[in-house]
């Protein structure tokens, strides 16, 4: 089979790639150094619900809590609130008076095992209920088939109907098996028009890592390389406490720099994290060791 | 594949780290250090004294002493002395002693990483992180070893050798004082340590530590001094066996100095390691090795990766990624812990680097430095990295010991081989390639003591070590490191 | 009528060739009660050049055959010189001055070294290798090489024995070597050379050079393509020698004539020591561990 696009996924190793990011680990952030991370950290976050047992209360709490993550501290808002589609317009309407965007997950998520026109309805359906960003699954079956092509059309084909929403593909890499399989699908989503690569759906053990992570952002890098289009990366679930999101930050300063330092190019998607973050802001704030009993669980 | 363009990315962002300084409240260090002889620290019978400084902002540290002929001699005789007891004493229990030391190592190995970074200019994380774990790690290894000596060397009966002098460089200063000391010992040899004159610092806070131990005085003796304390200690007629790191240049004259004199030798000398990159590599992480190979250490390494040899189809990728990468590196302050270059050893090595600099700017060389700045106080070198470099620059066949590249590249495999062999060294070499029968086929035809596949500059006490060629003999680490202190009938 | 002798005439090996020194000198070769056996080549320092180069050129395709095969080939130098062995003995019997019982004797000793050393070619590596167990994720296993080409040099091979003892002891492992044929058994020695040529031994992988120590001695010590030196019996210039040596760090060894001829030199130790230890490190990936994450 000739390759149908125009790229060669290098290989990647483990060992080096992990020793990598242990190095963005030892950097030691202090002080306003400090207070500016975990505020930009802040506001990438996608503060994110996604169980069956979602309700119009639920959604309504979050979408509070993304506003005003805090009830007095000078802080940002989170960049986007993440949901199923038939909670687009309940978050929507939540948040009709701030910049928060609202995502929706489609494309059958979190297995994408259904047929590509029930996943391309999907996708119009949180469309139409007003989602400003779509966050679809790949078709990891396929990929691990070999029909590479078949998951770049789909993709291809996603993106067509999203037009101006911005499109995160989810590549489910804790069911990819290898980093080799994790590079070659974040250059499939990229060339085939993501706007976003994704790690996880949340919804398997196994999430994001800062090895994975770095894998994608090299892969974002040499895309950019090629065609100059700056494509935005989000790891999701597992990362839960402050030190380790801006571990992540150093991660993304150090390979990609400024134009992705921001929540346009970085998000982080999580629901835990933004409490951690807090307590920490409230701890450079006040000197003192934070208790979660002052921090709102939404 | 690997067109390059004008995007460029932007590593200066509005989000900058602070400083993070270590600490230096809780480490002891006297104004004034003797000579470690018999157990005990003594004046030296000189009286001179020299400064040792940190070369990070040429500041005092401590008054070190300069040992001369009567030191020498005397702690020569304090471990010819101390070997019949030491010989006497239980292969196990000799162990036992060994343990320790690496224990108090890692109990104060703040303190040890701090004065190491103070005395040497090396950056904190990595005093912290490789030096001092690694030293500690290397006192257990070899201790295991004590009374297990009979099945190192199946057929053989295995003894002591006698008294050894070692004398060790000060790009590794606490490392290399384990590298040396712990086989030494654990085989029933009594030893005596010159440490370089610039870092003495770690050897002599390891005296006191040994002395925390309970070592029986004489086991380890620590004497301080120039090039000129070494000529004294090598020539002394009751050694019985020389280890020395060091420049190949020093190597030759204490190979000299022991001619015709029954002295083992083992040598662990300079390099210029060739650091090959093919295409089908994981590109990513060759960058992040070539890195490492070149800049660990301020480029202070004998094994370090100062040739790099990149397949031409992929040069400018390497190139730009490499530029890129520069841009991350942080150089200044040692004791800052997100400095990842420190400072030059001393001002000397500096004049030496610069030296190379010239002579790379005289041969019309092209190449990049990193654009960060550096502190104006101190001994700091930028990391450079020339290109398109001919196999005949001074550049890519002498030893530089600094934070400069040469980048050379090549079509055939065949090709990349030649030129790598093509240097009368012969200690380490680094191949990147994702394909198995490649790697294999480079390491067996790399004229080298230690090949690193899709890896550079990893260290472990169980690893052996050493040269081929002019980069020395003997190995250093593992169980081949015991040759080197044992008699075998 | 008798038939009148043809006698052979004696030349250096080198390459594989069998040439006259190119100085055209010559020394008498004599038995043990001084009579003449023979002009031998007084080899010069451009003889020990060509020879190591010689031995250079074939070194890294010497190294390169397998282990068995190396085996093979010194098994197939003992098969000839057992085919030989009456030659040998009596050649022997002149040159050292020994009974026909001694001389065979001794020439059955060396075919027993031979084979002895031969079975090492695909052993030593297995006995002194070692996978090292390193704390990080790295297979990292130690092996010996060759250490190139070595320089043997003795003040004067007592025996045919001796002599072929060092010749084996120093090629199995993939090393090759120059050789100076001390003046007692040079006759021998390049007797032996016929042998070599024909037992697929490489050219240039034994070089065998008749002349004097002293005047070769210093050029032995200094080549600076020679990665080795031995040093076999009692030199007086010793001290210089191993400064010479100095120059390109040649590894030095000291043997005695005692020791090779003890039946302890047919230990594995004595070759390991012409040797290299190489290293080796590679990532070791750990993807399907419970621990990992990629």
């Amino acid at each position: 089979m000739t390759n149908p696009f125009d790229f060669v996924s290098p290989p990647i190793d483990q060992i080096g790639l992990i020793e990598r990011t242990q190095k963005f680990s030892t950097r030691s952030i202090k002080n306003d150094s400090k207070v500016q991370a975990l505020k930009l950290a802040l506001s990438m976050i996608d503060l994110t619900t996604l169980e069956g047992k979602d309700t119009i209360g639920k959604v309504q709490q979050l979408c509070a809590k993304a506003k005003k993550p805090h009830d007095f501290m000078d802080v940002p808002t989170v960049a986007a609130v993440c949901v199923y589609p038939n909670m687009v317009r309940v978050a929507k309407q939540a948040l009709s008076k701030s910049n928060i965007k609202v995502a929706s997950v489609a494309t059958a998520f979190p297995s994408g095992m259904s047929s590509l026109k029930v996943k391309k309805e999907d996708v119009r359906y949180a469309i139409e209920e007003g989602a400003d960003e779509i966050d679809m699954v790949i078709s990891r079956g396929k990929f691990l088939q070999g029909e590479y092509s078949y998951v770049f059309e789909e993709i291809a084909t996603i993106k067509e109907l999203c037009k101006e929403v911005s499109l995160k593909v989810i590549l489910e890499t804790g069911e990819l098996g290898s980093l080799d399989n994790i590079r070659l699908a974040s250059d499939i989503a990229l060339h085939a028009g993501a706007d976003f690569i994704k790690t996880s759906t949340g919804k398997i053990s196994s999430a994001a890592t800062m090895p994975i992570t770095l894998c994608m952002l090299e892969a974002i890098r040499d895309y950019y390389k090629k065609t100059g289009l700056k494509i935005g990366m989000k790891p999701a679930g597992g990362i839960s406490e402050a030190k380790l999101a801006i571990h992540y930050l150093v991660m993304v300063k150090e390979t990609l720099g400024q134009d992705w330092l921001n929540n346009s190019k970085f998000r982080f998607g999580a629901s835990r994290l933004a409490n951690d973050l807090l307590m920490q802001l409230r701890k450079q704030e006040t000197g003192f060791y934070q208790s979660s009993n002052y921090f709102s669980n939404d | 594949m690997s067109k390059t363009n004008s995007f460029s990315l932007h590593f200066e962002t509005d989000w900058k780290y602070a400083d993070a300084p270590e600490s230096r409240d809780h480490i002891d260090l006297k104004e004034q250090y003797e000579l470690f002889i018999n157990g005990q620290f003594q004046k030296c019978s000189s009286a001179k004294y020299f400064d040792s400084i940190n070369p990070a902002n040429e500041t005092f540290l401590a008054k070190i002493a300069e040992a001369n002929r009567e030191d020498i001699d005397q702690a020569v005789k304090s471990a010819k002395s101390a070997l019949a007891q030491w010989q006497k004493l239980q292969a196990k229990e000799r162990a036992k002693y060994i343990f320790r030391i690496a224990r108090l190592i890692q109990e104060r190995a703040r303190e040890f990483s701090v004065i190491e970074t103070l005395d040497g200019g090396k950056p904190i994380k990595e005093s912290r992180d490789i030096d001092i774990p690694l030293a500690a790690a290397h006192f257990f290894y070899y201790a295991g070893w004590a009374d297990k000596l009979e099945y190192a060397f199946p057929g053989k009966s295995v003894k002591p050798i006698g008294v050894v002098a070692q004398i060790i460089p000060w790009n590794f200063p606490l490392l290399m004082a384990a590298w040396k000391i712990a086989p030494a010992i654990a085989c029933g040899n009594t030893v005596v340590l010159k440490p370089a004159e610039t870092t003495s610092l770690t050897a002599l806070k390891l005296a006191e530590l040994i002395q925390d131990a309970g070592l029986p005085p004489g086991v380890v003796n620590i004497v301080t001094g120039a090039g000129e304390t070494g000529a004294e200690l090598v020539n002394h007629p009751d050694i019985d066996k020389i280890a020395f790191t060091g420049s190949t240049e020093v190597g030759k004259l204490i190979q000299k100095s022991v001619a015709g004199r029954n002295v083992k030798t083992t040598l662990e000398l300079g390099g210029k390691a060739a650091n090959i990159i093919f295409k089908d590599a994981p590109i990513e992480q060759a960058v992040e090795g070539i890195i490492n190979g070149i800049f660990f250490n301020q480029g202070h390494v004998c094994c370090a990766g100062s040739r790099l040899f990149i397949e031409e189809s992929i040069e400018k990728e390497v190139l730009e990624k490499l530029k890129w990468r520069l841009e991350t590196l942080s150089v200044g302050d040692p004791m800052d812990k997100n400095t990842d270059i420190g400072a030059i050893n001393s001002k000397q090595q500096l004049d030496t680097i610069k030296k190379y600099i010239k002579i790379a700017k005289e041969e019309g060389l092209k190449g990049f430095e990193s654009n960060q700045s550096i502190p104006k106080k101190g001994f700091y070198c930028k990391p450079t990295i020339f290109t398109g470099v001919s196999q005949s620059s001074r550049l890519a066949q002498e030893e530089i010991f600094g934070p400069v590249l040469v980048v050379q590249t090549f079509r055939t495999i065949d090709e990349v081989i030649e030129k790598a062999n093509n240097t009368p060294y012969g200690l380490s070499a680094g191949v990147w390639t994702d394909k198995g029968s490649k790697a294999f086929n480079l390491s067996s035809r790399l004229k080298a003591g230690v090949v690193w596949a899709n890896t550079f500059n990893k260290f472990d006490p169980t690893s052996p070590f050493g040269g081929f060629k002019e980069s020395g003999f003997g190995r250093e680490g593992g169980l081949q490191g015991l040759d080197a202190y044992l008699k075998m009938d | 009528m008798a038939r009148v002798e043809v006698l052979k005439t004696y030349k250096l090996f080198i390459d594989g060739k069998f040439p006259r020194t190119e100085s055209g000198r010559y020394f008498k070769a004599k038995d043990a009660v001084g009579e003449f056996i023979g002009n031998m080549c007084l080899a010069s320092r451009k003889d020990f050049r060509n020879a190591i180069k010689a031995a250079r050129k074939s070194q890294s395709s010497w190294q390169d055959r397998s282990a068995y095969n190396r085996g093979q080939i010194l098994y197939r130098i003992a098969e000839n010189i057992e085919a030989r062995k009456k030659e040998f003995s009596d050649l022997i019997a002149k040159e050292q001055g020994l009974s026909q019982k001694e001389a065979m004797s001794q020439v059955e000793s060396a075919i027993d070294r031979v084979i002895y050393f031969s079975g090492w070619t695909d052993k030593l590596q297995q006995v002194f290798s070692s996978v090292n167990p390193v704390a990080s994720n790295h297979f990292n296993f130690s092996i010996l090489e060759p250490m190139g080409v070595i320089s043997i040099l003795s003040d004067s091979f007592t025996s045919f024995f001796e002599f072929i003892s060092v010749v084996s002891a120093s090629i199995l492992s993939g090393n090759s070597i120059v050789i100076l044929a001390g003046e007692n058994a040079s006759l021998s020695a390049l007797t032996f050379a016929e042998v070599l040529a024909h037992s697929d031994v490489p050219n240039g992988v034994v070089n065998i050079l008749s002349g004097k120590a002293e005047e070769l001695s210093s050029h032995f010590a200094s080549h600076m393509d020679s990665n080795a030196l031995i040093l076999v019996g009692k030199h007086t210039n010793r001290a210089e020698l191993e400064t010479l040596a100095t120059e390109n760090v040649k590894r030095v060894f000291c043997w005695s004539h005692e020791e090779i001829k003890a039946s302890k030199f047919e230990n594995p130790y004595y070759i390991k020591a012409l040797n290299e230890v190489k290293t080796t490190w590679h990532p070791i990936e750990n993807i399907s561990s419970s621990s990992s994450t990629y």
